[in-house]
């Protein structure tokens, strides 16, 4: 446990210490949400949903906010190998699931804060949560969406050896999950052959089980969101702390 | 003395590359040890199979009495070591950085404040000791990575390059806290080094590697006394004519290099009119003549052919594939 917190307590030192690093990760989501939200509420009518577009939009930016987050905290281990740093822990005298785990935890409580960042100004521009077990639901999937995909992230990060790789992983993996999950728009208004691509996407169910949190609506089952999103989150750890294991 | 650390027959290959090939020693209790060569001769693959961050090919090695292989977190917990490259967090404080290598290596709270305050002070950073690493210059770099590597009480510390790549007023700084480590803690040091004066300096003993094999080891004074006396380095258009002429019984031995010859003599400045008068004799001409004492430069140039710098050269294929060996 003392080398998982001393891990944690590393990347939370460089979270609060990196100001302008927040604000920088913040703001993107945070523009979209307002961009879009406003932009689009008009126009935008989502067949069988009520409420504005720019409540829907909410869930969707904070988990986005959340994922991108946690994708960068796993992938911090890269830049850790490319400064040198990642040899003084894998020097230590503990194993490298501690290793990996510690940086999980980090990660996820990184993710989880940025998303805070997100939902308390959405609270300000109109957010009404319909019930305080509601807005805890949603800090339930806020966690499992960090943890998941801050394993995801170690994962992708042990299998690359540098980061030029790393933006390709983005535009082609990372960017699809975001755009596919339903974040920006209801999923059921997709047309049936991209329907099946969005229920392989984890984040989907990250989103809709926020969104029921939120907003007390969703188009999936919030038990069948809380347990998919648990399993990626099992299955992201497993395979991220067998990847990270063959680490040089 | 006790062997502080045992290696015998150890290797290491990379496909079809012999990192490290066969070597064997004893390093003592207390010593400060140095692994000179070039880059690329085997000197950071070693003390990263001795460090069990590689695995050797074959072979084993006792570190502090624990085997490399049975007990790698035996070993790791019984040592410090300071990486080539820099291996600290630059957005974190000197301190922050100590702190979460005295959490690696679960030593309880009280004790590793203490530790960590004796040991800035003892490198000379307590001033800095809550500034950002990303302030620091490379010595303070270097300084903090040492203090650190000393949090856990290890009884051997390696260091790999301590100082590559400082300015030389640095490194004469760094060389006196290595030194005193050794003498008022006990800590054994073991470091590789391209830098002959380093080793010279610094050591007690120094093995001498050159593409994976252990060429000499010896206390720097008996290797360069091998060579026998002073070095007298002749430079002329006629290096056989040289070589041929000054066959007298005061000549120790004879090395012939790329546009020079050099002589072991015993007392040299006597023989200076004396070697002058003889290449005149013989017609011989010369373009210049100078008396060294030798430096373990010449004892590597004499063992290989080769000087150091020469060899690092031509290493520079050897140097790729080793950092992509290692991940660097």
């Amino acid at each position: 446990m003392e080398i998982i917190y001393a891990i944690w307590l590393r990347n939370m030192l460089r979270f609060v210490r990196s100001r302008s690093r927040i604000i920088g990760s913040v703001m993107m989501p945070l523009f979209l949400l307002l961009f879009l939200g406003f932009g689009l509420n008009n126009v935008v009518q989502m067949p069988g949903i009520a409420g504005s577009y720019l409540v829907f939009l909410i869930p969707g930016m904070v988990a986005m906010s959340v994922m991108f987050t946690a994708v960068g905290s796993g992938v911090q281990i890269l830049w850790d190998k490319q400064f040198g740093f990642l040899k003084e822990t894998l020097v230590a005298p503990v194993s490298r699931l501690e290793i990996m785990l510690g940086q999980t935890s980090g990660g996820a409580t990184t993710a989880f804060l940025q998303g805070i960042c997100i939902l308390v100004p959405a609270l300000l521009i109109g957010l009404n949560v319909p019930n305080l077990p509601g807005f805890f639901v949603a800090l339930v999937f806020m966690v499992l969406i960090g943890v998941g995909f801050t394993a995801f992230g170690i994962a992708l990060a042990s299998r690359m050896n540098d980061m030029t790789g790393f933006q390709l992983i983005m535009n082609f993996v990372i960017f699809p999950i975001f755009g596919l999950s339903g974040a920006l728009f209801p999923i059921s208004s997709l047309p049936a052959w991209i329907a099946p691509l969005t229920l392989i996407d984890p984040l989907t169910y990250g989103v809709e089980g926020m969104r029921y949190g939120l907003t007390g609506v969703s188009q999936i089952d919030p038990f069948i969101c809380i347990a998919v999103s648990g399993g990626f989150c099992i299955a992201t750890v497993v395979i991220g702390a067998y990847l990270f294991r063959k680490i040089q | 003395m006790t062997a502080a650390l045992h290696i015998q027959n150890l290797t290491r290959h990379f496909k079809d590359l012999v990192a490290v090939d066969n070597i064997s020693f004893d390093i003592l209790q207390g010593e400060i040890f140095g692994l000179l060569g070039p880059n690329g001769a085997g000197k950071t693959t070693t003390l990263s199979m001795l460090a069990t961050m590689l695995a050797p090919t074959s072979g084993s090695a006792t570190v502090n009495g624990i085997d490399i292989m049975k007990d790698p977190d035996g070993v790791r917990r019984s040592i410090g070591i300071v990486f080539q490259d820099q291996s600290l967090d630059e957005e974190l404080t000197a301190l922050e950085n100590m702190d979460f290598h005295g959490r690696l290596y679960r030593i309880p709270a009280a004790v590793r404040n203490q530790r960590i305050d004796e040991l800035l002070r003892l490198v000379e950073l307590q001033d800095r000791k809550n500034d950002l690493v990303k302030t620091f210059s490379g010595g303070m770099r270097r300084r903090l990575e040492i203090a650190r590597g000393l949090i856990h009480h290890p009884r051997i510390l390696f260091l790999d390059e301590p100082t590559l790549g400082l300015y030389p007023q640095t490194r004469n700084h760094l060389w006196n806290y290595i030194a005193t480590l050794a003498k008022d803690e006990g800590i054994t040091i073991i470091l590789t080094t391209h830098y002959m004066e380093e080793a010279d300096r610094l050591c007690n003993r120094v093995a001498i590697i050159d593409k994976g094999k252990i060429i000499a080891i010896d206390t720097p004074k008996n290797l360069k006394d091998a060579l026998g006396g002073d070095l007298v380095t002749i430079k002329s258009p006629d290096l056989p004519g040289v070589a041929a002429a000054l066959r007298e019984p005061w000549v120790i031995r004879t090395e012939t290099h790329n546009d020079e010859v050099i002589i072991s003599i015993r007392n040299a400045d006597q023989y200076v009119s004396t070697i002058v008068t003889i290449l005149n004799e013989h017609k011989v001409p010369i373009t210049s003549i100078s008396i060294s004492k030798p430096t373990l430069e010449d004892v590597f140039l004499s063992l290989t052919g080769r000087t150091i710098r020469e060899q690092d050269a031509d290493s520079t294929e050897n140097m790729r594939i080793h950092r992509k060996m290692t991940g660097h």
